[in-house]
């Protein structure tokens, strides 16, 4: 029997639906997911949303040839939500392939799904590019070049000393937001995340009604460029750069702060 | 009068009579007895034997908080002194349970403070812990020894910090795989100085410093300190430390085995290492390089468990260090360490009783990294006793399973996880069907299934008809109509869990168990094809199970539900949120 067709229960299983969908938004608050943000800026994120808004996207160095990373759009919100080891988050996918499509699957618990996408906190390593022997040189240089590739021998070695936020301001957006850089591990995921921070408000921005749709395109807004801005962060020197030129580990040591342009700006940085 | 023997009424008198032995006696025989099983047949022998067993009963487990109340266990069990508590359906732990769904030990503690004021020891999994409730644990019960929390939420270092300040005679402390609130290490300071009971220390699952000082003092002073699992923050040198102090450590959870040691730091290393002569236990070393293992090897003669699981080695790392474990019965690992790591236990492992292979990137598209069917074959060739396996991978092939299961026919836990959904054979394209049916067939022990990848309803079949010891069954994405669940139903006379995710299983199905329900735990049903007029009726035929409902609200056309059925004494939920509905 596929279809609930008791006419007399009808509305009140209706209303009873409505009681259990509207208080279940009002229990799920952005704060629940640990970024510890009450402003409402995004709306996709949530217990076990899979909501990924298509529309205006953030033009980085992917937009432009030379991009460095390369890897498959394997990223998973689970990973970019798996902030301060909150269980709660790990459940967001990316729709990227059949595994990741679905919530709660692969049947892992959250801390351990965590602790795979967070491994930077281990004490010691400031200048952890000399640390390692000579077996794992390389691997380091390969983990800079293909991140994303969780596997690569050693993959886990936190280049970072401690979870490091970074603030990232939008032009025409008056208040900023904060990114914890320690839970990407690559240019991709960033821009999942920026995405759906500001998903809201490149919409406005842009003036474009996006109907929201659940499934979303593979590829995060940075890859395609249409969106009328670009990521830059400013560097240790105080330079503005466009993000995505240098390795990612590079990258981190060297950003300060993060800010989405619009492209009419940062014409004189891109080529 | 003695108040238990007012009870009995006369034709009880008939089947207790006044027996040869006092009360007393009895109830000393019966303390005796170690497991739940047996002391729960042992209370239906006899009205006599029934109240011995309560006054002697000292520990309870109760696998699901709901199915009892605090009032009817305090009524019925005078003198607990431990208890144990599962709280929410397993599927709770993989994001599919809202929160706030409920399982809150709060009202627990509050029956227990006034019943049970030496309460020793609280053991919890999957329930909802609040720093309230721990802080009211540890200022209501003088006597408190024994905290264990895996799986739980809702409590943050904080709480810990109340642990640590007033439980005084605290044993164990063992913080595992919790959705907590990380503040801050500081609750490690707060063990007073001349606290000295501590014997287990897990706080490995933590991600904040704590202050090393402190921690090497307070294993400085426990001299009972039998296991020690510390977080990553705690580098290598600093391990060192602690071993120095504590080398007669049964379990050991390293921290971050990474960083830049000195010649004269390593051999220090090495050296307490080889002190450690009692370890059985090794886990931690997250970020484990080849540099460093080897001055592990000393340690692992006697090591029986080896946790791998947050060490991502690769194939050659684990192979050497194999070479020294080959006492190993239970090994948890990375697929990292990939098929050629996996034939590497089998050369090494002959003794291996378990084995879990846990996914390194679970999201990764391309199939060529991790585990396929030929590690898993490699160590059934060589650890013949293996009868735990928990197995991550992309690709199998039933041809694979069923050597498998004829190469180790002790299997009784079972899990296979083929992680992309509804995956053929990769070879035949075939249905996964006869790697299960396999399974059953060649494992007449089998307690605990996982099944994975394209199966239909005939591995169903399989399963009912071959798998009559099974008591736990987890499903997902599989199956082709009603019949499946419906042979599961009626063929698993010991079934007691059954959960069941994305299967076209539909009200038929559900109804089918009608008389199942009551002697099992719980069923749990998600993004199936029941309706609510299918609850309902099964909660009209059933009064004596809970059947709760929540609109699943991850489904795309918001007819789908989450079902939670499963027997109680309690009735139904009186803490439940809105969105659970009990029919």
């Amino acid at each position: 029997m596929q279809s609930d067709s008791g006419s007399g229960s009808a509305s009140t299983v209706s209303r009873e639906d409505n009681l259990a969908l509207s208080s279940e938004d009002s229990s799920s608050t952005p704060d629940d997911c640990g970024l510890g943000l009450s402003l409402g800026l995004f709306l996709g994120i949530g217990n076990g949303a899979t909501m990924q808004r298509p529309g205006p996207k953030i033009l980085t160095a992917y937009d432009l040839p030379g991009a460095l990373c390369s890897s498959s759009a394997s990223s998973t919100l689970s990973r970019v939500n798996g902030i301060a080891g909150s269980k709660r988050t790990a459940d967001s996918v990316s729709p990227s392939n059949a595994s990741s499509q679905v919530v709660g699957w692969p049947p892992i618990r959250a801390y351990r799904m965590n602790s795979l996408a967070n491994p930077g906190k281990s004490p010691s390593n400031k200048e952890s590019n000399s640390t390692v022997g000579k077996d794992n040189t390389k691997s380091i240089a390969q983990q800079m070049k293909n991140c994303g590739n969780g596997r690569d021998s050693n993959p886990k070695q936190g280049l970072l000393s401690k979870s490091s936020y970074v603030k990232v301001n939008m032009d025409g957006v008056p208040i900023g937001r904060k990114v914890d850089l320690s839970v990407h591990d690559c240019y991709e995921k960033l821009a999942h995340t920026l995405d759906k921070m500001f998903d809201a408000s490149i919409a406005t921005a842009n003036s474009t009604q996006c109907p929201s749709l659940l499934g979303a395109p593979r590829s995060s807004k940075l890859l395609d460029g249409s969106s009328g801005y670009v990521l830059t962060y400013e560097d240790k020197e105080g330079d503005w750069m466009l993000v995505g030129d240098v390795p990612w580990g590079m990258f981190l040591t060297s950003v300060r702060r993060l800010r989405i342009m619009r492209t009419a700006e940062a014409k004189g940085i891109s080529t | 009068m003695d108040p238990k023997r007012a009870r009995e009424s006369p034709e009880s008198a008939v089947l207790s009579r006044p027996s040869a032995f006092p009360d007393e006696v009895l109830e000393r025989i019966l303390s005796l007895l170690d497991t739940h099983k047996d002391r729960s047949s042992a209370s239906l022998v006899s009205k006599a034997w029934y109240h011995a067993e309560r006054w002697s009963r000292a520990r309870v487990f109760i696998g699901n908080c709901y199915s009892v109340s605090a009032e009817i266990l305090v009524r019925r069990f005078p003198n607990i002194r431990s208890v144990t508590l599962k709280g929410k359906p397993r599927f709770s732990d993989f994001n599919l349970v809202p929160q706030n769904w409920g399982a809150d030990i709060h009202s627990w503690l509050l029956v227990f403070a006034e019943h049970y004021p030496s309460l020793e020891e609280l053991r919890l999994k999957r329930m909802t812990v609040t720093d309230q409730s721990l802080e009211f644990l540890a200022l209501k019960f003088p006597n408190f020894k024994s905290l264990s929390l895996l799986s739980c939420d809702g409590f943050s270092t904080d709480g810990l910090s109340a642990i640590a300040t007033h439980c005084r005679n605290l044993t164990e402390l063992d913080i595992q795989e919790n959705g907590i609130d990380d503040i801050s290490g500081n609750w490690l300071n707060c063990f007073p100085d001349n606290f000295t009971s501590l014997e287990v220390l897990n706080f490995a699952s933590l991600n904040s410093e704590v202050n090393f000082d402190s921690l090497e003092r307070l294993v400085t002073r426990c001299n009972l300190l039998r296991i020690l699992k510390v977080n990553k923050t705690i580098t290598l040198d600093q391990l060192q430390r602690l071993l120095v102090r504590a080398p007669w450590l049964t379990e050991l959870g390293t921290g971050s085995f990474i960083q830049e040691l000195t010649p004269r730091q390593y051999a220090d290393l090495e050296t307490s290492f080889k002190g450690c002569r009692n370890l059985q236990t090794l886990s931690g070393l997250s970020e484990a390089t080849a540099l460093y293992l080897p001055a592990l090897y000393p340690a692992c003669a006697n090591l029986t468990f080896l946790n791998l699981s947050y060490a991502a080695l690769q194939s050659e790392e684990l192979a050497r260090l194999l070479a020294y474990c080959a006492h190993l019965r239970r090994l948890w690992v990375l697929d990292t360490v990939e098929d050629k790591g996996l034939e590497a236990v089998g050369q090494n492992c002959p003794l291996l009783e378990e084995l879990r292979v846990f996914p390194s990137d679970p999201f990764d598209e391309e199939i060529v990294h991790g585990v396929t069917e030929l590690g898993f074959l490699a160590v059934s060739y060589g650890c013949r006793k293996l009868r735990y396996v928990l197995y991550f991978c992309r690709q199998m092939t039933n041809a694979a399973v069923a050597t498998i299961v004829r190469n180790c026919p002790d299997f009784t836990h079972f899990r296979l996880c083929i992680m992309n959904p509804g995956q053929p054979d990769y070879l035949t394209r075939e249905p996964m069907d006869e790697a299960f049916g396999a399974v059953v067939k060649n494992c007449p022990k089998l307690q605990r299934l996982a099944v994975s990848g394209l199966l239909t309803d005939l591995t169903f079949e399989y399963i009912g008809t071959f798998a009559k010891n099974l008591e736990t069954l987890s499903v997902a994405f599989a199956g082709s109509s009603d019949l499946g669940m419906q042979c599961v139903l009626e063929g698993c006379p010991k079934l007691r869990k059954l959960e069941i995710r994305d299967c076209p299983f539909g009200n038929k199905a559900l109804l089918s168990g009608l008389e199942k329900y009551e002697s099992m735990r719980s069923l749990w049903m998600s993004a199936c094809k029941i309706t609510m007029n299918g609850c309902r009726l099964l909660a009209r035929k059933m009064p004596r199970l809970n059947v709760e409902v929540m609109k699943d609200e991850e489904s795309n056309d918001g007819q789908s539900y989450k079902v939670y059925v499963y027997r109680s004494v309690a009735g139904p939920r009186r803490d439940a949120p809105p969105f659970v509905l009990t029919l």
